[in-house]
């Protein structure tokens, strides 16, 4: 674990050097490329699942700052801090001409104290590895004011929980999964409100971190994530999001995901999201609500 | 905006003239100035219509009254030009153009746009971009730049972005690769 995290440092700096100035020769060698062509925070912040978003939910946009002619990139550290257990989230993020997004992140969701009362063990901890790859569709969600268009994309993402005996012991049916989204985002500047929805086809117990599919039910069903936001000023935008989810564990009941949020970019190469996050009940554990904290770096 | 010779032919003159090995003396236009428009260079007659302008105007004067009026929007106008001729990402664009021109037909359009009585005497916006060859990115730079001079000018945000709401659907014209 220390040595994910050292990882996760390591790679911050690096993209953090290169984010500068040498990001933009870095691509001398691509012709006619450049980075940096999007306006402020229209890349999203990264999701616990790596890709570009709100935070809990999945949107269109490429994650990054590169526009058609162009790449972006960052990477991610997010630590969510619940009563009961804790989330550790790192990953990195890579998008080519405003058009293919890809993503990598680990999850931990480290059971501390709580692990010992589950019978686990303290400070068990459930490591999930996310690999995701990400298509813009159609529409632009900054540049297309005199359409209702949205932009949508297409994403799939493959999770593996490296607990499988421990899933399976909970009636679990899996310990790895694949789901496939498509998501539509929407940026009404007139009104500084951005909209989001996406439909995630999954059987993933709390997103995969307790494995997929169930002895309640073992089905691949649409779940729906959605955000809003509205603009205060080109470095901040506050909203709240919502997600549902599959209730596929006997043992234990799951919720809908909730949170609001601010997102604020100091500037294209470092943005700071806070919210607060209602996980609802986890692995019998009720009302998991607390801080969610996520440091971006890229260009 | 179209791209003069002006400045372009000042520059060529030393270089051709340093690689001028055929006996061909070099023609160049002659620089004709503007008499409608005292220091512009000028330009090819062409139809002129406030549907040039790209976008519709918005109705009543708030959003005039949150852009201080026709003299805000030329001093926004102004910052965005000064602030784009000395970033690096986009100076270029702006070598060799009639920089009175455009400041005077970009203050047209925005005031056009926003409301005031004024009309807008430029070209479209297709036509005014077709050979400069901006991208995307370009065109993100000089928003930012917008919305710098906007933020300088005191303009409301939301003011702002339902200005650049505006504007934001003349990508389609103004990005030609």
């Amino acid at each position: 674990m220390r040595h994910c995290q050292s990882i996760g440092v390591v790679a911050s700096l690096i993209v953090a050097t290169l984010a500068g100035p040498a990001s933009a020769q870095m691509f001398d060698w691509v012709p006619e490329s450049r980075a940096g062509g999007k306006l402020l925070l229209t890349g999203g912040v990264s999701t616990i699942e790596g890709s570009g978003g709100g935070g809990l939910a999945t949107w269109a946009v490429t994650s990054g700052y590169g526009a058609e002619d162009g790449i972006g990139g960052n990477v991610h550290a997010t630590y969510v801090n619940l009563p009961d257990y804790e989330l550790r989230s790192w990953g990195a993020a890579a998008s080519f001409w405003d058009r293919v997004e890809v993503s990598v992140a680990r999850q931990e969701f480290d059971t501390g104290a709580t692990g010992a009362l589950l019978g686990l063990g303290s400070g068990f901890t459930f490591t999930q590895d996310i690999v995701g790859v990400k298509v813009k569709v159609l529409g632009d969600a900054v540049y297309d004011q005199d359409s209702w268009l949205p932009q949508v994309a297409v994403g799939v993402q493959h999770k593996s929980n490296d607990q499988g005996a421990i899933i399976a012991a909970v009636g679990g049916r899996d310990d790895e999964g694949t789901e496939v989204y498509v998501a539509a985002t929407k940026l009404f500047l007139a009104q500084s409100l951005l909209v989001s929805g996406a439909v995630r086809w999954t059987d993933a117990n709390q997103t995969g971190l307790l494995g997929f599919g169930g002895d309640r039910n073992d089905d691949v069903e649409p779940q729906f994530e959605g955000s809003v936001g509205y603009l205060l000023n080109r470095n901040l935008v506050v909203g709240a999001e919502y997600r549902t989810k599959p209730d596929n564990l006997g043992f234990a009941g799951e919720d809908d995901w909730f949170d609001v949020y601010a997102a604020y970019a100091l500037n294209r190469h470092l943005s700071v999201t806070a919210a607060w996050v209602d996980l609802g009940s986890i692995a019998t554990f009720e009302d998991q609500r607390g801080l969610y904290l996520s440091l971006q770096v890229g260009f | 905006m179209r791209l003069f010779l002006l400045a372009a032919a000042v520059f060529a003159l030393p270089v051709t003239a340093l690689a001028q090995e055929a006996d061909a003396p070099l023609e160049l236009p002659p620089v004709v100035m503007s008499t409608e428009h005292p220091g512009e260079v000028a330009v090819e007659p062409y139809d002129r219509s406030n549907a040039h302008a790209g976008a519709t105007p918005f109705e009543g004067t708030a959003m005039l009254e949150a852009f201080h009026g026709v003299e805000g929007i030329g001093r926004v106008v102004d910052a965005m030009i000064d602030l784009s001729i000395e970033d690096p990402r986009i100076a270029g664009t702006f070598v060799s153009h009639d920089m009175v021109r455009l400041r005077r037909v970009l203050k047209e359009q925005f005031a056009y746009i926003l409301g005031a009585p004024v009309d807008y005497s430029g070209r479209d916006m297709a036509t005014s971009h077709r050979d400069i060859g901006l991208q995307a990115a370009d065109m993100g730079a000089l928003v930012e730049n917008l919305q710098i001079a906007m933020d300088r000018e005191g303009v409301d945000f939301r003011a702002q972005n339902r200005f650049l709401a505006k504007l934001a659907p003349m990508k389609d014209d103004v990005v030609t690769r």
